[in-house]
C-alpha cells in the first residue's frame, strides 16, 4: 500500500473510532440522573399509543465501550493501521508458512521410514501401500480410474500391460516425468483402401477378422510404416510408447471402427509429469502402489 | 445538532447514513483494490490468447462458475491439493475475475496442465466417462458449435479499454486464430492455461 493511502485509512480509522466515542459520551449526557423517565418523544400513534424517550440500557451502552476498546486493542496487536505491521507481527502469510512447516515435518517424518528402499521392497510394505493409495487416489483417479482400471485412452495400469514398460524403473519415470504419445494420422499416406488394408492386418495380430479390407496388403503397408514404431511382428516399443497390437488389449477401442478411427486420425496421449510438485519420496511410494496393484492382479489370476 | 432533526428529517438521514456506511468501504476495499499487488500482474501473467478468451467466455456462458471458484486461499489443506494459494495479481486480466463463491467441483485456479486435452475433452462430453462418481453434467454441444471470429477482435478491444495490455496486431490476428475452432476447443486451451504463471512459484 503507498503512504498517502496507508495515511488514508489510519485517519479513516481514528475517525471512525472517535465518532464511536463520541456518540458514546453524546448519549451518557442525555441519560442524565434519573434512570426512568416518563417522557414521551411526542409521537402519538392510533390515537393513544405513545413512546418513551429512556436513555439507552446500561448494559447496551457498556457492551459499545467494550466494542471500542476491543477496536483499539485489535488494530495496536494486528496489522490495521495502514501499513503498520501490529505490535505481534502477525501475518496471514506467516501464518500459512508456519502451517505449511509443521505439516512438512509431519510429512517428512512419515516419509523418512521408507527412505532409501526400493519401490519392489516398498510394494510389500502395507504402510506404504497405504501412503500409495491415498496418492493415487489424489492424483491419478481421475484418468486411470479409482481402481486403476483407465477408460477408452487412459491406460489400465492393473493388467500388467505397459506402453512405455512395466519395470520400476520405466514407472517410476512415467510418473516424474509425463509420457507423450504420438500416432500421427495416416488417412493422407495410405488412401482409403489402405487404411482399410491396414485395419484387417491390425486386427489380424489379434487373430480377428476384419469386415471388408485385404489383410494380405496391409501387412506389406504395416511392416513399411508402421513398423518404425510398432514393431514388424506389431509387439509395440516401450521406448516410444507404442502399443502392443497383439495381445488384444486396446488402449483407444478394438472394435474396427476404433481402430479404424485411430488410423485416420492418430492419437494423442498426454500424461502430465508429477515429479516437480510431489517429490521423490511420494513418487516412489505411488510407484510401488502400481506395483502392488499388477502383484494383486497376478495373484487374483493365479492357481 | 438535535437526534430529533436528524429522525424527522429522512432525507438528512439517508445521507448521514450513506456517509457512516461508506467509510467501511472507502478504508478497507479502495486502499485495497489501488494497491500495486492488485493492479499489477503476477510474475509470468500474461493477457488471455484470442482463443482462450473465447474459452473463458464459453466458461461464463454456460455457469461454469456456479460449481467451480478459482481461487485458492492461503490453507494448508487447499495448497496441498490445488497448488500455491491464489494473488490479487494473477485476475489483473479477468474482467470480470471468476473467483466463485461455491465448490460443488473442485477449484479450477491452477487446473491448467494437471490434465491433457484429450481428458478435458472427452470429460467435457461426457464426465461420468472418465470418474464414474462424477455430478457435472456433460457439455456435448461444445464441440459442435463454432466460435464466431467476427466478435473476438471487438472484445480485445474493449479489454484493452480497460487495461489488458493488447498489441495491435494480437487484435488483428484475433479472427484467424478462432477461425472454424469449435467452442470445446476455446474452453480446453482456457482450462490449460489457467494457473500455469505459477509454475516455479515457491
Amino acid at each position: 500500500m503507498s503512504s498517502g493511502f496507508s495515511i488514508f485509512v489510519i485517519v479513516g480509522t481514528i475517525l471512525n473510532v472517535a465518532a464511536a466515542v463520541w456518540l458514546l459520551v453524546w448519549m451518557r449526557k442525555k441519560r442524565g440522573e434519573s434512570q426512568v423517565t416518563t417522557d414521551t418523544t411526542g409521537h402519538v400513534w392510533d390515537g393513544d399509543l405513545r413512546e418513551y424517550n429512556n436513555p439507552l440500557p446500561r448494559w447496551w451502552l457498556w457492551l459499545f465501550v467494550i466494542t471500542v476498546v476491543f477496536s483499539i486493542g485489535y488494530v495496536v496487536l494486528y496489522p490495521g493501521m495502514g501499513n503498520a505491521k501490529g505490535t505481534l507481527g502477525w501475518s496471514q502469510k506467516a501464518q500459512f508458512e508456519a502451517m505449511q512447516a509443521e505439516q512438512e515435518k509431519k510429512a517428512q517424518a512419515m516419509l523418512a521410514q521408507f527412505a532409501g528402499k526400493s519401490a519392489t521392497e516398498l510394494a510389500q510394505d502395507p504402510r506404504a501401500i497405504a501412503v500409495g493409495r491415498n496418492l493415487f487416489a489424489n492424483n491419478c483417479a481421475a484418468c486411470h480410474g479409482s481402481d486403476g482400471r483407465g477408460a477408452p485412452g487412459f491406460p489400465n495400469v492393473t493388467d500388467g500391460d505397459w506402453q512405455w514398460g512395466g519395470d520400476p524403473e520405466a514407472i517410476e519415470a512415467t510418473i516424474r516425468e509425463g509420457r507423450q504419445g504420438i500416432m500421427t494420422p495416416w488417412v493422407d499416406v495410405l488412401g482409403p483402401k489402405g487404411v482399410d488394408d491396414v485395419v484387417a492386418h491390425v486386427m489380424s495380430l489379434s487373430g480377428r477378422t476384419a469386415q471388408g479390407g485385404d489383410a494380405a496388403a496391409g501387412k506389406a503397408q504395416f511392416e513399411t510404416l508402421c513398423s518404425a514404431c510398432h514393431g514388424v511382428d506389431g509387439k509395440g516399443n516401450h521406448a516410444l510408447g507404442a502399443p502392443n497390437l497383439t495381445d488384444n488389449i486396446w488402449l483407444h477401442g478394438g472394435s474396427q471402427d476404433s481402430i479404424r478411427e485411430t488410423v485416420v486420425k492418430g492419437r494423442n496421449g498426454v500424461m502430465p509429469g508429477h515429479g516437480e510438485r510431489m517429490g521423490e519420496a511420494r513418487v516412489r511410494l505411488l510407484t510401488a502402489y502400481v506395483l502392488s496393484m499388477g502383484e494383486q492382479r497376478v495373484a487374483q489370476a493365479g492357481p | 445538532m438535535k437526534h430529533e432533526v436528524v429522525e424527522k428529517n429522512s432525507a438528512l438521514m439517508g445521507v448521514l447514513i450513506a456517509v457512516v456506511i461508506s467509510i467501511g468501504g472507502l478504508v478497507e476495499i479502495v486502499p485495497l483494490a489501488m494497491s500495486s499487488e492488485a493492479t499489477q500482474p503476477a510474475p509470468g501473467v500474461q493477457p488471455y490468447t484470442a482463443l482462450q478468451l473465447e474459452g473463458r467466455d464459453v466458461y461464463i456462458r454456460e455457469g461454469c462458475y456456479n460449481c467451480h471458484s478459482q481461487m485458492i486461499r492461503p490453507l494448508r489443506g487447499e495448497t496441498e491439493r490445488y497448488g500455491h494459494y491464489s494473488l490479487a495479481g494473477e485476475s489483473v486480466y479477468d474482467h470480470p475475475f471468476q473467483f466463485g463463491s461455491k465448490r460443488t467441483g473442485p477449484d479450477l485456479a491452477r487446473v491448467g496442465g494437471r490434465y491433457s486435452d484429450e481428458w478435458q475433452r472427452r470429460h467435457l462430453l461426457n464426465p461420468r466417462d472418465l470418474v464414474p462418481e462424477s455430478n457435472m453434467p456433460g457439455y456435448p454441444w461444445l464441440e459442435n458449435q463454432v466460435i464466431d471470429a467476427d466478435g473476438t477482435a471487438a472484445k480485445m478491444k474493449a479489454l484493452r479499454m480497460v487495461g489488458v495490455p493488447y498489441t495491435d496486431e494480437q487484435v488483428a490476428g484475433a479472427a484467424d486464430e478462432v477461425r472454424n475452432r469449435s467452442e470445446m476447443d476455446a474452453l480446453i486451451a482456457y482450462l490449460q492455461v489457467l494457473g500455469t504463471a505459477s509454475k516455479g512459484w515457491k
